[in-house]
């Protein structure tokens, strides 16, 4: 298991690379064997039916529980978005988002461009002066994505971010995600429609330990490292 | 470090944030026991000290659950775990935010309901210094109880189980801390207890706290 803030290998800023990973739900192993590695300035979406461990795999890449077995290394910070926003509803739009960027270190002399800019980009400015509870499940969807800009993270995890979208906001978040990846960042994102990002896709059936998921199951061994796509499968600009 | 606190502090004094409810519960404990005991000034007196202390202890324990159970129910707890912040100063200024809307001002207003105890002038000073340092430990202590429980649903009952023998040192003292003035005895050395325990709980279970959180996110 290594350090995720290992910096001393030879991945770019905003890469990073996983290795043979096998992580766990509820202490049961769901995805076995997973290796890729993610360069800057892509954007990676992850597929798979429900229950196949995309959620999972986020989690543990993002740091929040530990790999069974595997290494995961990174090269620079790495911001998570769950099913929930990570909103206060009694604190307003922009308290929200300027408490964020506060404990990602933005500094005081930054932080209203960098409020400015978070809140150009999902449209809320109309909203910043109102209380998160009362805007809409869109509304704060936005705002939990707003967030992710103001972190300054190179590598993004999402998790189901155009849930409770509009076409218009999906717009939105897309064009986020791609000035994401043009300032050099990278984005790894579970989603079950399409975006509409030039991005990537890594399919997470193979690795699943789950029969019932698995149309050609591969071997089954416990001790069988081998993954169904072969040793590494490479996400890179050029296999765009 | 700072936003957090101004963060919670900030949540905690706008509507439903639930500040005043230790303190609300405090006054109802302090004025419902000289109503029950009845007007025996004497008998008041003596259990003054022992009164307020375990209202303050109540009244603490009455908001524990709230420190990690909103910030874990809207995702911000994960969100913080992956922030460039130590997860143990994330308990140790959540705690302190807890002790600023509880423990102190309860401390704060104690001398006033000591007068409604029959309590000694003299006593005042003592109990004021024993619970300013008290309830900070406290806060410390539960705030690693409410991180131990957080992923459990409706975990009040076993939060309050957890910390209830870990408050029973701060009680003692602090209690005893109080009352020894008109006991004759030298309050100094149940203070300096006091001291200890609070120094000892601030250096250990923000870190103790941490871990349970990360166990707890899994």
């Amino acid at each position: 298991m290594s350090n995720p803030n290992d910096t001393s290998n030879d991945l770019p800023r905003g890469g990073l690379r996983v290795e043979n990973l096998t992580c766990t739900r509820g202490g049961v192993p769901v995805l076995r064997g997973v290796s890729f590695k993610l360069s800057p300035g892509v954007a990676v979406l992850l597929r798979g039916p429900n229950g196949v461990g995309k959620t999972t795999l986020l989690r543990t890449i993002a740091g929040l529980q530990p790999p069974l077995r595997g290494s995961i290394e990174m090269n620079g910070a790495i911001a998570w978005a769950g099913h929930a926003d990570a909103i206060k509803g009694t604190l307003s739009v922009s308290e929200n988002l300027r408490f964020w960027a506060s404990v990602h270190g933005v500094g005081r002399r930054g932080i209203s461009a960098t409020l400015d800019h978070a809140i150009e980009s999902f449209y809320l400015g109309d909203l910043t002066t109102r209380p998160a509870q009362s805007l809409s499940a869109g509304q704060k969807r936005r705002l939990g994505l707003a967030r992710l800009c103001v972190t300054g993270a190179e590598i993004w995890a999402l998790d189901e971010p155009t849930v409770s979208l509009d076409a218009d906001s999906v717009t939105l978040f897309a064009d986020a995600v791609r000035a994401h990846c043009a300032a050099g960042g990278s984005a790894l994102i579970a989603t079950h429609i399409d975006p509409g990002i030039e991005a990537a896709t890594l399919d997470l059936q193979p690795y699943s330990t789950r029969g019932d998921l698995n149309d050609a199951p591969s071997g089954g061994d416990e001790d069988d490292d081998e993954t169904p796509l072969g040793d590494d499968v490479f996400l890179s600009e050029g296999s765009l | 470090m700072i936003s957090l606190l101004i963060r919670d502090l900030r949540i905690a004094t706008r509507a439903g944030g639930g500040a005043g409810l230790g303190l609300a519960f405090f006054l109802m404990v302090v004025i419902l026991v000289p109503l029950g005991v009845g007007p025996e000034t004497q008998l008041l007196a003596r259990i003054a000290p022992g009164i307020l202390w375990v209202g303050a202890l109540l009244a603490c324990l009455l908001t524990l659950d709230r420190i990690f159970a909103l910030d874990f129910e809207d995702g911000t707890l994960d969100a913080l775990v992956c922030a460039p912040v130590p997860l143990s100063g994330v308990v140790l200024v959540k705690s302190i935010a807890h002790w600023l809307v509880t423990g102190l001002p309860l401390t704060l207003i104690s001398p006033l309901l000591g007068v409604l105890l029959n309590l000694p002038a003299e006593g005042y000073l003592w109990l004021m210094a024993s619970l300013l340092p008290g309830t900070l430990s406290l806060s410390v202590i539960g705030a690693f109880g409410a991180a131990l429980t957080v992923g459990v649903r409706r975990g009040g009952l076993l939060l309050s189980l957890l910390v209830l023998p870990l408050y029973v040192p701060t009680l003692v003292f602090g209690a005893e801390c109080a009352s020894s003035l008109m006991n004759f005895k030298d309050p100094l050395a149940p203070f300096i207890f006091l001291i200890v325990i609070t120094l000892g709980a601030l250096a250990f279970l923000p870190m103790a706290g941490a871990a349970a959180l990360r166990a707890n996110l899994r």
